[in-house]
């Protein structure tokens, strides 16, 4: 299947991907940069179905615009932000972090225009209409003892939550 | 021009590089853990990003399962993170990472 209008719809997604980023960075209430985050995460979902990729697509709607961000949200309204809003907003070595931050764009802009060549501007072609086969096979053939420290991460992960977020054990 | 209309994996690199760049510069100079927390994520989504467009330039879908295992991390992280902001916040009752500052000197 061809891809239709690719370029436009790179540089819309990329537009609003960045604009949510911008966003999420810089507003002062913690609910509206969430709600910017799962724009950006959104756009990003429609970037991996441009890649070919939908069953990271529909893991990242999913996952992340469905569990995570419910899980940042919850959070938000169970803190009080009413004090924390009237506060300053950015530290007091925004200055530094602002240098460090330019240092690192200044190395990527480097990589980028100098590295050209190691990527080639064509893309091998994908197996389309597989693709979740494709991705269940390697998770439960290759990656096995990967995908299975995984779900030990996660019972961690579970274990960690409740202890932090308990009064008294 | 012409590079400007053909997309190539380069294009979603340096988008990814971006949304780097927006993580690193909100874990930096924010105050509040929320947000420092919701940067982390967008630095997470940029590896993400970068890991499918590898995928699509190799024609393999290695790179979209390590998108998956990094998903699932995020998922842990964000699960661990809050609980330390809710166990902090009980604490401090702030939610201002400048508070946190009993390892200074």
């Amino acid at each position: 299947m061809t891809p239709v209008a690719t370029p436009f719809f790179f540089y819309l997604l990329s537009g609003i991907m960045l604009i949510g980023g911008i966003l999420v960075i810089t507003r002062k209430n913690p609910v509206h940069s969430a709600l910017a985050l799962i724009v950006t995460l959104l756009a990003q979902a429609s970037i991996y179905l441009m890649l070919y990729a939908p069953f990271v697509a529909g893991v990242q709607i999913i996952l992340y615009a469905g569990g995570i961000m419910v899980l940042f949200l919850f959070v938000i309204m169970l803190v009080s932000v009413e004090r924390s809003m009237k506060e300053r907003q950015f530290n007091s070595q925004w200055v530094v972090g602002m240098i460090a931050a330019t240092a690192l764009g200044g190395l990527f802009i480097a990589v980028y225009t100098k590295g050209t060549s190691i990527f080639p501007d064509h893309a091998l072609s994908i197996v389309e209409d597989n693709n979740t086969q494709e991705v269940a096979k390697l998770l439960y053939g290759q990656y096995m003892f990967a995908f299975e420290i995984a779900s030990l991460l996660l019972l961690v992960a579970i274990i960690g939550a409740v202890v932090m977020a308990k009064k008294r054990i | 021009m012409e590079s400007m209309l053909h997309i190539t994996t380069l294009h979603y690199l340096v988008l990814g590089a971006a949304l780097f760049l927006l993580g690193v510069l909100g874990v930096l100079t924010r105050r509040n853990v929320v947000i420092v927390l919701m940067s982390i994520e967008l630095i997470l989504n940029a590896v993400n990003l970068n890991l499918v467009a590898f995928s699509r330039l190799w024609g393999g879908v290695h790179g979209q399962v390590f998108a998956i295992f990094v998903i699932t991390d995020a998922a842990a992280e964000a699960a661990v993170g809050l609980g330390i902001l809710i166990a902090f916040f009980r604490n401090k009752e702030t939610v201002n990472i400048d508070e946190v500052n009993l390892l200074k000197w």
